[in-house]
């Protein structure tokens, strides 16, 4: 990209509206987010949280507003919406495995037939990959053959061999059994450690105020109120987030 | 009157309705499959003993011309196999076409799919068989249609359309989520379609075509009426050349349902079988 510097935000959204129908999700979200950033986006389900992620990387088209990955134009009609998603990552809530494929296989496909890199050098890098989420050993089983926590990190391992830029997690450990939840919070901050874009929809509070630079709290499809972890959650002002926070925490 | 209720009162509640319980009562176990064969041996043979002693007796008939008769049999199943495989090539492409994100290609699809799929299989047949000529020259070269390829293609059609009906079902009930999650990969949609959504459909194409297929087996007969020699046209000349006795007509005829019953009803149990072996895996 000769647009876009490393100085500037990787993921910039601004004034971002979503409507199904006459139902509006999103009312005008603007936020950036910089390289090597972490976010989390809490709030009550139905603030539209999934559907802001979700726009990021071109899977739901935004109705107004801008969003710009890497200078990256997401709402441009003309968007190559291939390259976009080359460079942003996503996990979803269900793992969304290809359960006909083996974890490995999952791991190996986008890179050898999305990217069309060589096939022994892909091996090579998923089986790193499956090691580096604690899943050697665990190569040549189906989806179906593992826990939750294990399919999620298979999930995890298949999005990091597309090498993403920005990594989106939409609620990734909300259908999780709680005790293989920790487990694949260990390989997100991981991955935040080692300077990954993330930008998480979360409910996990603790873990977002171990490992988050920001965060937002949605409600009615509007960024109620934002800060660092320190302050956002002892000194939150909105009476909304206060409600919230009281709740959950 | 009130009193209370104790633990052996039955309260009237509507119980769940179960579908695979009631099925079982008219569905027929292997058991019941030899018992049903049994049975047409034996009307066979019963025919047999009133034939009396000076014509051949309806055993010696049939002994006579099985070969022949089998020899139909086999076309019957030529003609289903070929028709099936024609079909289910072009019932693919078919049901691709109805989950095109093209509309124009997605109705054509569609107005295919419904009247090939809605129009009885002996009225394609004859379409096929009088307005398919006998011979296309193509190129100087000359290639002749005998009226069994007509036949295939005859049923080929239908075949198709029911195949294209069952690619579409497969394939949309399959959860959306795995397209969402090929798209974030940054795959193709054809991409998604050929490596991740139709690899998962095969399992769940499986029963319905195999049930088209035993469809099909049995409606070949139906190329008897535009006179290919498949089995039931051989069966009606053999009874013909055997003087056209009346005690002849239900032993040869029973013969000619008892092969395919033979060759039916295992293909149908063995769907059943995979049925109920993917609802629970």
């Amino acid at each position: 990209m000769t647009a876009w510097t490393a100085d500037r935000p990787i993921v910039k959204c601004t004034d971002v509206r979503k409507s199904y129908g006459p139902f509006e999700v999103l009312k005008g979200i603007s936020f950036s987010v910089r390289k090597g950033e972490v976010v989390c986006i809490i709030g009550p389900s139905g603030s539209g949280k999934s559907t802001l992620i979700r726009c990021i990387n071109a899977l739901v088209p935004i109705t107004s507003g801008t969003i710009h990955v890497e200078g990256i134009d997401v709402g441009d009609p003309k968007l190559d919406k291939l390259a976009l998603r080359r460079k942003v990552g996503m996990v979803f809530q269900q793992y969304n495995l290809f359960p006909h494929k083996t974890a490995l296989q999952n791991v190996m496909m986008a890179p050898i037939h999305v990217l069309r890199q060589e096939k022994k050098a892909v091996e090579e890098r998923s089986r790193a990959l499956l090691a580096k989420v604690r899943l050697a050993g665990k190569e040549d089983s189906y989806p179906g053959e593992l826990s939750g926590g294990q399919q999620q990190r298979v999930a995890i391992a298949r999005s990091l061999a597309m090498r993403p830029d920005v990594m989106l997690f939409d609620e990734v450990t909300a259908a999780l059994d709680p005790e293989t939840v920790k487990e694949v919070l260990v390989t997100i901050r991981e991955l935040a450690e080692e300077g990954m874009t993330c930008i998480l929809v979360t409910h996990e509070m603790g873990f977002a105020r171990e490992v988050a630079d920001h965060i937002y709290f949605t409600d009615h499809g509007v960024f109620v109120e934002h800060g660092p972890p320190a302050t956002f959650f002892t000194e939150a002002r909105d009476e909304r987030t206060q409600r919230f926070l009281s709740q959950v925490l | 009157m009130t009193r209370p209720l104790d633990s052996g009162d039955r309260l009237p509640v509507l119980l769940p309705f179960r579908l695979h319980g009631s099925e079982r009562h008219h569905r027929l176990g292997a058991g019941s499959g030899v018992l049903l064969c049994v049975g047409l041996a034996l009307l066979v043979s019963t025919a047999s003993a009133q034939a009396g002693r000076v014509t051949p007796s309806v055993l010696q008939v049939i002994a006579k011309w099985a070969p022949l008769l089998l020899t139909g049999f086999a076309f019957n199943i030529l003609i289903s196999a070929l028709a099936m495989l024609l079909g289910t090539i072009l019932g693919l492409g078919l049901g691709l076409g109805l989950l095109s994100d093209w509309p124009p290609v997605r109705q054509v699809s569609w107005a295919l799919t419904q009247i090939f799929r809605n129009a009885p299989w002996l009225v394609l047949l004859f379409f096929v068989m009088f307005l398919v000529p006998f011979q296309i020259t193509m190129f100087g070269l000359r290639i002749p249609f005998p009226d069994w390829i007509k036949a295939t293609v005859g049923f080929a059609l239908p075949v198709m359309a029911n195949v294209a009906e069952v690619v579409r079902g497969a394939v949309r009930s399959l959860p959306s989520t795995q397209w969402e999650a090929a798209e974030a990969l940054a795959f193709t949609r054809r991409q998604t379609m050929w490596r991740i959504i139709l690899p998962q459909c095969v399992k769940r194409m499986l029963p319905p075509w195999m049930n088209i297929y035993s469809l099909v087996t049995m409606s070949t007969v139906l190329a008897s009426i535009v006179g290919v020699s498949e089995m039931l046209t051989l069966t009606a000349q053999v009874h013909a050349a055997e003087g056209g006795r009346p005690e002849l007509f239900a032993p040869l005829y029973g013969f000619a349902l008892l092969c395919f019953f033979l060759y039916c009803y295992p293909i149908n149990l063995w769907t059943t079988h995979l049925e109920r072996r993917f609802q629970t895996g």
